[in-house]
């Protein structure tokens, strides 16, 4: 069935889950406009169009939870804040293993594998909890986290919702961590391989972090109005270069 | 003698299934294997992203991994049909099916490739992906190596899943988030130590990956070592041209 559904996404040629995650981060700009708010309205979104309950979202870093950036409700922010707290929980697994990590029965296994976050998001009410780490590679920024109040898993469509908000989240949290401002239309993340290697260039060539090297990559496409993927190109054959003292670009 | 290379190489391959082993490497032995047991030029393996997308995780070169992503960018082609029906599509003489898949047929040729081979990854119903295998000598492959390329298909299916029950569909999804995330690492990686130690994105990912078989570590740990500083390209030490 999913399968199915993919091959005629296929079909259409087209770039289905990328439009979908365009169409996420359009409809959450529309509401607001000003940038400040578009995580909770993420948020909001994932939560009406999944079977879930409630949604959270933290900043993560290689250290840990670094900071509640959105919660749906009174559940979703106590589980961010046991997770911040306890520094243990799916959410802190999704992001250090950067793998979703997908409970569809909380209380049948979260006390083994958690034991102190288990107690305090099962007396929340929350009975089945995805979390999916929200990086581009070795870019971590955070983590969603979709809880349930009744046991079950999500539906293989579901599934591919959730991944584009996931990606959604992203490219938004990506830009919050690198301190800029959200722009839109905010470019859908190319994921070629020519874009993560010249990624990698850019960290070196201007003395920046992974994450704020890809922010600037995408900047620079933006405002040069060309494809991110053309542009890697470029720098990984050193006709662009982001070398602070350089002007080639 | 080839029979006795073949258990060698499902020896090794078993071999790296160990507990936090690394699935690009992985997959990217497996595909050079395959170039050296089923008689083919080139290989490449493309796994299903669960957003709606297939994405190349390992390849033998650089000029299969572009082909490749030609075919999904046209989405065209007969690993493309494998993958969506789960049937093999093997034999494939390119210059023979030009109106069946056009675009495609006309990239592979350009690459020198006058045969085609896609095989499904599959569990039980479901396709996670496809291993495909370019010939440039226009012959077909016999049955005893389409058998053993099917076999190279299946374990890279077990080696995705093994960890777990395969029932799950939980661990599927687990498990392929985390090929597609690893790949991403050592791709970055590429980047960064090509840029420090001013050498081609090629001879980088060689470095990277002699180095973690030398020291027995994993290969997208090493990489996030490279990225984070950790690991200093002096450490990574060029390769000895041992020809």
């Amino acid at each position: 069935m999913l399968i199915a559904k993919l091959a005629w996404h296929r079909g259409q040629g087209g770039d289905v889950a990328s439009r979908r995650v365009a169409e996420i981060l359009r409809a959450a700009w529309a509401e607001s406009p000003e940038g400040t708010g578009l995580p909770a309205s993420l948020a909001a979104a994932c939560v009406r169009s999944l079977s879930v309950s409630g949604v959270g979202m933290a900043l993560m870093t290689d250290q840990g939870p670094a900071g509640i950036i959105a919660a749906t409700d009174g559940a979703a922010m106590e589980l961010e804040e046991l997770q911040f707290t306890l520094g243990e929980g799916p959410c802190v697994d999704a992001s250090h293993s950067g793998r979703p990590v997908l409970q569809p029965d909380l209380a049948r296994t979260a006390p083994l594998r958690w034991p102190a976050f288990a107690g305090g998001a099962l007396q929340a009410g929350v009975r089945a909890l995805f979390a999916f780490p929200l990086q581009v590679g070795a870019i971590r920024v955070g983590v969603l986290d979709l809880y349930r109040d009744r046991v079950g898993p999500l539906s293989a469509d579901e599934l591919i919702e959730a991944l584009s908000f996931a990606d959604a989240a992203t490219l938004v949290l990506l830009n919050v961590q690198a301190g800029y401002p959200v722009s839109m239309p905010v470019p859908v993340l190319d994921d070629r391989a020519e874009v993560h290697q010249a990624t990698g260039v850019v960290s070196v060539q201007a003395g920046v972090g992974l994450a704020e090297a890809l922010v600037l990559l995408r900047a620079r496409a933006f405002a040069d109005e060309r494809p991110l993927g053309n542009l890697a190109s470029d720098v990984l054959a050193g006709t662009v270069s982001f070398r602070k003292d350089d002007d080639t670009g | 003698m080839r029979e006795q290379r073949l258990a060698e190489v499902f020896v090794e391959l078993a071999d790296t299934l160990v507990e936090d082993f690394d699935v690009v490497d992985f997959l990217q032995t497996l595909t050079e294997r395959c170039v050296e047991l089923v008689d083919t030029d080139a290989a490449g393996l493309m796994l299903d992203d669960q957003r709606g997308h297939l994405q190349v995780v390992a390849y033998t070169d650089e000029p299969t991994r572009l082909l490749e992503l030609f075919e999904l960018q046209k989405a065209e082609g007969p690993c493309l049909d494998c993958f969506a029906t789960g049937q093999v599509i093997a034999n494939v003489d390119l210059a023979a099916v030009r109106s069946r898949w056009p675009v495609f047929t006309q990239a592979a040729l350009r690459e020198g490739f006058a045969y085609s081979h896609a095989l499904p990854l599959r569990l039980r119903r479901q396709v996670v992906g496809a291993l495909n295998l370019f010939t440039v000598e226009r012959r077909a492959l016999s049955e005893d190596h389409l058998a053993v390329a099917q076999g190279m298909a299946d374990v890279a299916t077990i080696g995705l899943l093994h960890e777990r029950a395969l029932r799950d569909q939980v661990v599927l999804a687990e498990q392929l988030q985390t090929a597609l995330h690893s790949r991403i690492v050592i791709e970055q990686a590429k980047g960064v130590l090509s840029a420090r130690a001013g050498i081609g994105v090629g001879e980088a990912f060689t470095r990277l990956r002699t180095h973690a078989r030398r020291t027995g570590e994993q290969l997208t740990a090493v990489a996030e070592a490279v990225v984070t500083g950790t690991l200093d390209d002096g450490d990574l030490r060029p390769v000895m041209d041992l020809a």
